[in-house]
């Protein structure tokens, strides 16, 4: 472990905590006393804003740099910009509009992709889930099961046949490819998921839509279907973030063409070819994450209630 | 690849490619319909009869696929208009920056192109083996390659003693980068021989004792294809050191990798790459070549920190725009020497190869035109640093100075011309233990005989 | 009416069954929903079918609407968008309405009407192709169904993997991973959760640990990359690593160049990203904990440390154990992180990384589908004990 790691507490936490020096060796028990009533102690009070600091700056550093002029990047550090304020929209203007980066189209694409491969999974996932809750058929429990077990396929083994399946049918190198695939390796998490909220709602009230001769369609619609907003929402936000992020299937299925690679090909791309473009790389990679940003923090109570559904009640 | 084009090609220059496509296709039915100036204009600039031999060709179409991008690969569909107006032939180009992943999945699943542009002609030969798709070289074509091309490109797209690759574009390897301001003002002359190469390097050093400015930088930083460039240096002086006959033994493996002479060229290699002292202006230490992208290396030559950075001619597109490549210019590159009292001059090559997948007339007559003088000399003049290894291609057409150093080079006929060995190499070794312990060497101060020893023992 | 037999709850299944059966016998079939369960049956054919004829390059030319699969204006791209939006949506709300009948419905077609897109999907895009690759990793460089160029290994490839000194080193390189991803994240996260819980200001500070989820790996690879940065020690440092190295009056370092630890710097910014989720299920776990639990163990004396560890862990171990898994099976697939950092350089590759590199850089798809399989293997436990857990939580239900 170094310095940059996070782990370590850098210095300024050991002074703060000096002048208590009798109450060193019970600082853990502290802590854990503190943990379920109101948490005072100022060392732990400490480490939470040490560790919150150290988790921003990374990301706070590369927004200074974006805003930077080009000549003053390359020549002192971001932390600089403190004491010599400098403020510009060049390497947006460049990265954006700039013909040799051209992150205006990847936007787009990155944009077409992510759309339908949130959608399409959503809808046939909904369908499945309440099959496996609420519908029952012969080895029902298997094939939840075995869907659910489908998880663990990685990504990279189903890539190379599932790309030559798409060259053989013509799709490859359309949106199509990237739109399916997305789809089909969001199912077995999203079925999962959405069964979990499925189950958790009271089944006096199916039963009550029942006896009032709704059939699944009814059912589905008008008394599940509004209940389960939340976890749409949260699903919706979960696969955003995955497609919007995601590399490896759209270098493996879109390639890198500008009808159709999304900003995360052409960032992956810049990085390795302009290592050092730090203007251009700083501000691709705030607008690669910009959306994303947005999404997350509109949508973050319903991003941890997905995280829940998907993990600890499993 | 910034280039000084690219500026005038402005920002909508992507979302303007599709435009573009179509206006050339617009203006291909155009021409059919009889939209005189246009096809006058197209058929005056080559010689239509060629063709005649492939029949009436109107109505087919020919795909091609490649890993050149927009906007260079406007220049090439530029180049492509004035066959298409000769025959009909509707051309159908498709790039992609995944070429390389992708060409052999859609080979192998029965998805080819009719004619693909390989990077390399390792990748070349690695589809010619693994698929068995791609066809030799249509006589027609063949012809025309003789009257344009040297016997020894003809070695370099041959596959197990069939031909099946012709060169595109190509490039010289030995080069050096310079700036000939810096040169000038501090008296340096451009050394013609390796020891004035070396004299020169401790000239350099001499005169910047505070190590602030270096002679040399570098970088071999690539991606997944990082250390390429260690192994562009290892050639070139196994050419100059050793020899054309010991080269070609080596690169077919008649030596073995690890032979002493071997060792002795990477240790002079290791003189410069490996020298504290040389390297690496601008960068810091001898590990930054490692952490250095090939695209980022020369580009300390422009601040002064370092004079020289060898690297092939395209690297001409990666000087930052408004770059003045000339002579007498910003930035220029001198030969990259031979060894004092040597009577030949060795170059190393690299080179794009085209091959087809499809027999058909039109793909005959696609290939054919790329084949000849005049695809050459219209796409030299689209520029993007373009130089063909093609006899007839007229020098002045070649719009950079660079280029045009190259081509005269590749014309030259005292020329000793070679092709970049780990091109040539099996893939587990040119582009796998090659670069990788090239990448060590540099990287992790690896033993140089280690080294050799690795590469050798991952010989297939 | 509408069926009422399919919705079987346990408590009512017996009562209801003689009723349906009843009602069954009555009401002639409804036409569009045995429609829809034939459409599905097809749609199943129709996938095997392709998945078939992929196989024996035996695919007829298919000649899609331009519009449909070249779209290279921004117009185009985002009407294309809109119409397979609407055109998906629309077939999923078709299939709905035809099986939604007032007439008798076979259990079956209302059965595969739901669940039927959804396996065929999964046949097409995982279940195919993960069987395909597991051959595969047995065959040679070419692809096992080209039965003229490919050639069955056995297990070579995986010994290849196994015995030679650069795979090892991935191999590694990829338990490093495993190892201390997991390992510090729910660390750092239970620490963070234990230490801001019911303070003030509690959902900022989730926040902020929490943010680096929503960027892109290739993204929190650059932010890195930026911090790593190295300069001489002449020049004025860019990064903050370094930076932080000379103010200490060290010499700046190259955390990328220098194996083993570079990996360990690798790790850094997958720990960055996944501490916040580990943070935020553990500190729901911790709220969970019932108050009377805490009351009763302090009546009882204990206090501090012995809380934490004898009522807090205890109480949240399932909460960490699926971080746990969680973050596991994160760490086996990553790609981003080392592909834009350093690709793969300088020992640092992992399994993930080296699949792609065999696959589609060296062309040896028996080598790249061994890696692949090698994934699936070491996650396999991993799963078995998900499912595990799964049947439990159901049988608790």
């Amino acid at each position: 472990m170094t310095t940059s790691n996070p782990s370590v507490p850098p210095p300024a936490v050991e002074k703060k905590q000096a002048p208590k020096g009798p109450r060193k060796l019970t600082k853990a028990e502290i802590r854990a006393t503190e943990a379920k009533t109101k948490l005072t102690s100022p060392w732990a009070t400490g480490i939470a804003i040490v560790m919150a600091i150290l988790w921003t700056i990374p990301t706070f550093g590369l927004l200074v740099t974006s805003i930077r002029p080009q000549s003053s990047i390359q020549n002192s550090g971001w932390w600089t910009w403190f004491t010599n304020p400098e403020f510009t929209l060049d390497n947006y203007d460049a990265v954006l509009f700039g013909s040799s980066t051209g992150f205006l189209t990847y936007f787009v694409n990155t944009v077409v992709i992510t759309i339908p491969a949130v959608v399409i999974p959503i809808t046939i996932a909904l369908l499945a889930a309440y099959a496996f809750s609420w519908i029952e058929f012969r080895g029902r429990d298997l094939l939840f099961v075995a869907v659910f077990a489908l998880q663990i396929v990685p990504l990279q083994v189903t890539l190379i046949p599932l790309l030559s399946i798409y060259v053989d049918v013509g799709l490859a190198g359309s949106f199509w490819t990237v739109w399916l695939s997305h789809s089909i390796f969001a199912l077995p998490l999203a079925i999962f998921m959405f069964h979990n909220f499925m189950k958790d709602i009271p089944r006096s009230l199916v039963e009550a839509a029942r006896v009032d001769g709704a059939g699944h369609v009814r059912i589905f619609f008008r008394v599940l279907l509004p209940l389960l907003v939340p976890a749409i929402a949260a699903f919706t936000v979960f696969q955003f973030l995955w497609v919007w992020n995601d590399l490896l299937v759209a270098l493996t299925f879109a390639g890198g063409t500008p009808n159709v690679a999304p900003l995360t090909v052409r960032l992956a791309e810049l990085s390795g070819s302009r290592g050092q473009d730090w203007h251009l790389l700083s501000a691709g990679a705030f607008v690669a994450l910009i959306v994303p940003l947005a999404i997350f923090l509109f949508g973050q109570r319903y991003f941890v209630r997905g995280l829940l559904a998907g993990g600890v009640k499993g | 690849m910034a280039h000084p084009r690219r500026k005038r090609t402005g920002a909508a220059a992507f979302v303007g490619v599709a435009a573009l496509a179509l206006t050339a296709c617009g203006g291909n039915g155009d021409s059919d319909s009889g939209d005189g100036g246009d096809a006058a204009a197209g058929s005056s600039e080559i010689d239509c009869s060629v063709y005649e031999q492939f029949g009436d060709l109107s109505g087919t179409s020919v795909s091609t696929y490649s890993s050149i991008l927009s906007p260079e690969s406007d220049a090439y569909e530029a180049a492509f208009v004035p066959f298409e107006d000769c025959t009909g032939v509707d051309v159908q180009p498709e790039w992609s920056s995944e070429f390389e992943a992708q060409i052999v999945v859609r080979v192998q699943s029965g998805n080819a192109p009719d004619i693909a542009f390989f990077p390399q002609p390792g990748l070349l030969q690695t589809v010619v083996r693994d698929t068995g798709s791609v066809l030799p070289v249509f006589e027609e074509t063949e012809a025309v390659i003789d009257e344009n091309f040297s016997e020894d490109w003809k070695a370099y797209g041959t596959v197990d003693g069939t031909y099946y690759g012709f060169p595109n574009s190509s490039n010289s390897k030995s080069f050096v980068w310079y700036s000939p301001g810096a040169f000038a003002d501090a008296g340096y002359e451009v050394p013609e021989t390796w020891e004035d190469l070396i004299a020169l390097s401790d000239q350099i050093v001499a005169d910047n004792p505070d190590g602030s400015v270096k002679p040399w930088c570098a970088g071999i930083g690539s991606g997944d294809a990082t250390g390429w460039p260690v192994t562009d240096w290892v050639e070139d002086k196994m050419l100059r050191d050793q020899g054309a006959d010991y080269y070609d033994q080596w690169v077919n493996h008649d030596v073995p990798f690890n032979a002493p002479e071997s060792l002795a060229v990477w240790e002079e290699v290791g003189s410069i790459l490996r020298n504290e002292e040389y390297v690496n202006g601008g960068f810091g230490n001898v590990q930054t070549i490692a952490s250095t992208t090939f695209q980022d290396g020369g580009l300390p030559i422009l601040d002064g920190s370092c004079f020289m950075y060898k690297m092939a001619s395209f690297y001409a597109a990666n000087w930052p725009e408004g770059t003045n490549v000339a002579e007498d210019g910003d930035v220029f590159a001198f030969y990259f020497p031979a060894n004092e009292g040597a009577t030949e001059k060795p170059v190393l090559v690299g080179s794009e190869f085209l091959a087809a997948f499809e027999d058909r007339p039109e793909v005959r007559a696609f290939t054919t035109y790329l084949a000849s003088a005049d695809y050459a000399n219209l796409r030299a003049k689209e520029g993007f640093g373009f130089v063909s290894a093609n006899l007839n291609l007229d020098v002045n057409n070649v719009e950079s100075p660079i280029s045009k150093l190259a081509a005269e080079q590749f014309q030259d006929p005292s020329a000793l011309i070679r092709f970049d060995g780990a091109d040539l190499m099996p893939g587990a070794v040119g582009s796998g233990s090659f670069w990788r312990e090239a990448t060590a060497w540099i990287a992790e101060g690896k033993d140089t005989q280690d080294v050799l020893d690795a590469i050798e023992q991952s010989w297939p | 009416m509408a069926p009422l037999s399919d919705i079987k709850s346990p408590e009512r299944a017996g009562a209801s069954t003689d009723d349906a059966e009843a009602r069954a016998q009555t009401t002639p079939v409804s036409k569009s929903a045995l429609a829809v369960g034939i459409v599905m049956i097809l749609v199943f054919v129709g996938v095997v079918g392709i998945i078939a004829a992929s196989f024996f390059s035996a695919v007829p030319e298919i000649s899609w609407p331009s519009f449909l699969v070249d779209s290279s204006t921004t117009l185009e791209k985002l009407g294309l968008m809109t119409f397979v939006v609407l055109l998906f949506v629309g077939v999923m709300a078709l299939l709905l309405f035809m099986v939604d009948s007032r007439k008798r419905v076979p259990n079956w077609t209302v059965a595969i009407a739901f669940v039927g897109p959804a396996l065929a999907a999964l046949l097409l895009g995982l279940i195919w192709p993960g069987v395909s690759t597991i051959i595969q990793s047995f065959y040679g460089r070419s692809p096992w169904s080209d039965p003229e160029r490919s050639e069955f290994v056995g297990f070579d490839n995986f010994a290849t993997l196994f015995t030679t000194s650069e795979f090892q080193v991935v191999l590694r390189n990829t338990m490093i991973w495993v190892i201390l991803v997991p390992l510090v994240a729910v660390g750092l996260g239970l620490l963070y959760a234990v230490l801001i819980d019911r303070t003030r200001g509690e959902a900022v500070s989730k926040g902020l640990i929490f943010l680096p989820m929503a960027i892109s790996l290739v993204g929190a690879s650059i932010i890195w990359r930026f911090i790593y940065e190295y300069r001489a020690p002449a020049r004025p440092q860019i990064g903050l690593a370094n930076q932080i190295l000379i103010w200490l009056g060290l010499d700046p370092y190259q955390f990328l160049l220098n194996s083993p630890w570079n990996t360990v710097f690798l790790i850094v910014v997958m720990v960055w990203i996944q501490t916040g989720f580990a943070m935020t299920i553990i500190s729901a776990a911790i709220k969970a904990i019932p108050d009377d639990i805490i009351e009763a163990a302090r009546l009882d004396g204990v206090s501090g440390l012995r809380m934490f560890r004898y009522v807090t862990i205890p109480s949240i171990r399932p909460a960490l154990l699926v971080v746990w898994v969680t973050i596991t099976m994160t760490t086996l697939k990553v790609f981003d992180i080392v592909r834009t950092m350093t690709g793969g350089n300088f020992q640092t590759s992992v399994v993930a990384n080296e699949f792609y590199t065999q696959s589609f850089r060296q062309f040896d798809f028996g080598l790249g589908a061994a890696l692949a399989v090698l994934l699936f293997v070491i996650v396999i436990p991993v799963v078995v004990y998900q499912v595990r857990q799964l049947r439990l939580s159901e049988d608790i239900r």
